[in-house]
């Protein structure tokens, strides 16, 4: 028996080894520097320079390297995540705090194998595993642009993560596990526009980093892809992307306004959407905004269940007495902006009719409008965007349930009513 | 005698508040009225603040103030996450004209506010607000604030309009630290040298006077009494 028992570790350690020994080659070739030839851009190219501009808009780079009240690129601001807290680095060229003393060659390896001038690997808080799609010459130019900026003096401050977090080991593992450099390829069945929208979508725009859901050490999940998911450290989720169904020619449309104004005839871009908005999308030109509606509307559908948790089961009888306050209460705050019918105004006021964000299995995004309000993006096509006032100092939690289960479930809207125990959680 | 005038120009052009442009003047907006709904959620219709005693009225104060506060809220220098998050998408330019439509209405003085205050205290409010303490070191409100406490320039607020409760939890704000300027931080100094007596009498009396309607070229103000970081 003792025999058997010693037979039976032993055979254990035996896997353990083999199956270690298997998954090291992951985690070698990652050991050593990528040896990258430096292709020497030329900084004072003026064009160059403003397509490296474009880029980096495209890239949104400005949203998370810069701090509150801190000027653009120099980093400081602090991205919240399950494991702790990280803070975006400088991007200017200042030789002791920013990239003054990075080559494109230094700038290439962090934007495609994620690993910093020092060779320390980076958090894909900095979102790498897209960034990776990024053609060398694009990475060149938006290298080129950044050091055109103006130094600025200012030291990041050092990350918060928990261990094992904040190991470099806790970083090899995940890296074996989840990334890989990748190299962007075009597919030769599709048209120039799927393709240029592929580009930006899967790369610069790194669209997945909050459209797609993430397993329990922060990775995107490949059989999510655009299914919608929570976006980490925020109290919103993003919606999916991808539909049951393709999506139409007119819904296409309603999109390329929505992503170049934050607006559009029956919706408005809100939270962390209106910031991509505007400080990336409504830079971009028409064809690329057209580009990358023409790669969303063609994906392949994924299972709407997966843009996030669903709230507490509302009794019957309860959501009954909901339903009749939240009516009451509609037509005395909401309905002078969102009409009777639930259509609001174009370019004004969201349609909540046949809104998927208010009838989304997840409720945090209508939560978090009612309670939070707050103006659309302030655009080139939209100057001056209307703005819902926050109902958090006016509402109970029991009066934010009411309103919002009436408006799931009125004008046709076939949605779950709110229990009140979920509106501050 | 014209270089003594000449003198006296320099010095005025030389003084922070003349150093900073005039507020801006824009063509009206159209529909601002309802485009402003979500400030009015908690300021009040045209900012006037009728049924929060602590969100602020903004009707009439200096559009340079107000354009001055939105960017600090923005950048988080003053600390208000609603108003944080309310003004991310939104450009320097829609907030500048945010600012002038604010400033372009009508203050109005809270009902309730009138008559709150006992005689001794309204009177010491009086003297703190129209003459200060030379006692204590304190310059009167409108010294800084201007006669008709209107405030002016870029970075000094207003103050008819505002509920009793709101500045004496402003100026309690100035006192502990909760709300700071650059230094020298004149509104820290002056608060930390009143009585919590002091502030509720020069709240309540501030808060009970009757708003009149706004003067030309009332907004200018002179030299201020103590040299403020904030007033740049």
């Amino acid at each position: 028996m003792m025999r058997l028992t010693r037979w039976l570790v032993g055979l254990c350690g035996v896997a353990l080894i083999m199956a270690a020994a298997a998954f090291l080659p992951r985690l070698w070739p990652d050991v050593g520097m990528p040896q990258v030839a430096d292709t020497h851009p030329d900084t004072g190219d003026a064009a160059l320079i403003e397509r490296g501009r474009y880029l980096a808009r495209a890239g949104n780079c400005i949203g998370c390297h810069t701090g509150p009240g801190g000027e653009p690129y120099a980093g400081g601001r602090r991205i919240e995540t399950p494991f702790g807290d990280l803070y975006t680095t400088n991007l200017t060229p200042d030789a002791a705090s920013g990239l003054g003393t990075w080559t494109a060659a230094d700038f290439w390896r962090a934007m495609h194998h994620g690993r910093s001038r020092d060779g320390r690997l980076l958090y894909p808080a900095f979102p790498y595993p897209d960034y990776t799609q990024v053609s060398r010459a694009d990475s060149d130019a938006i290298y080129v642009f950044l050091q055109s900026l103006e130094p600025v003096a200012a030291d990041t401050p050092p990350h918060a993560l928990r261990f094992p977090y904040n190991t470099q080991l806790a970083l090899r593992i995940w890296r074996g596990l989840f990334f890989e450099p990748g190299e962007f390829r075009a597919a030769p069945d599709k048209s120039d526009a799927w393709n240029r929208g592929a580009y930006l979508v899967e790369g610069l725009g790194h669209c997945g980093a909050c459209h797609t859901a993430r397993g329990r050490l922060g990775q995107t999940l490949a059989s999510a892809d655009y299914g919608g998911g929570r976006i980490p450290g925020l109290r919103w989720t993003a919606p999916a992307l991808s539909g049951a169904s393709p999506m139409s020619a007119a819904r296409a449309e309603e999109l390329k306004t929505l992503l170049a104004t934050g607006v559009s005839r029956r919706n408005v871009t809100s939270g962390p959407m209106a910031e991509v908005v505007f400080h990336s999308l409504q830079y971009l030109r028409e064809a690329d905004i057209a580009a990358m509606v023409e790669y969303l509307r063609q994906l392949p559908p994924t299972s709407p269940t997966l843009d996030g948790p669903a709230g507490l089961r509302v009794p019957p009888s309860q959501a009954k007495r909901l339903l009749k306050q939240g009516r009451a209460l509609y037509v005395d705050h909401c309905e002078s902006c969102h009409g009777e019918d639930g259509l609001g105004e174009p370019r004004r006021y969201p349609a909540l009719a046949g809104n998927a964000l208010v009838t989304a299995n997840a409720t945090s995004n209508v939560i978090r409008s009612v309670l939070e309000g707050g103006f659309g993006p302030s655009t080139a096509g939209n100057p001056r965007p209307y703005g819902m006032p926050p109902y958090a100092h006016q509402f109970s939690a029991q009066q934010t349930a009411a309103v919002i289960s009436y408006i799931r479930q009125a004008w046709g809207n076939e949605a779950s009513a709110v229990s009140p125990l979920d509106i501050n959680r | 005698m014209p270089c003594r005038l000449l003198a006296l120009l320099c010095l005025f052009l030389a003084s922070p508040l003349a150093a900073q442009p005039a507020s801006p003047v824009s063509p009206p907006i159209p529909d601002m009225d309802n485009r402003m709904a979500a400030c009015a959620g908690c300021h009040g219709e045209y900012g006037r603040s009728q049924r929060e005693t602590y969100y602020p009225s903004i009707a009439g104060k200096p559009a340079g103030y107000l354009y001055e506060q939105l960017l600090n809220f923005r950048a988080g220098r003053r600390h208000q996450t609603q108003m944080q998050q309310m003004l991310t998408p939104l450009s320097t330019d829609y907030m500048r004209e945010m600012a002038a439509y604010y400033a372009g209405q009508t203050a109005a003085r809270h009902p309730s506010d009138a008559d709150a205050l006992d005689p001794a205290a309204a009177a010491r409010g009086e003297q703190l607000a129209l003459h200060g303490d030379a006692a204590l070191d304190v310059p009167a409100c409108r010294d800084c604030h201007g006669a008709g406490l209107r405030g002016g320039g870029p970075y000094v607020p207003g103050l008819v309009g505002l509920r009793r409760e709101y500045i004496e939890a402003q100026l309690g704000g100035w006192q502990s630290g909760a709300r700071s300027a650059l230094a020298p931080d004149c509104m820290a100094t002056i608060a930390q040298r009143l009585s919590g007596e002091d502030m509720a009498a020069v709240a309540g009396w501030i808060a009970a006077q009757p708003v009149q309607p706004k003067a030309a070229g009332e907004t200018e103000i002179g030299p201020l009494p103590m040299n403020c970081g904030a007033v740049r």
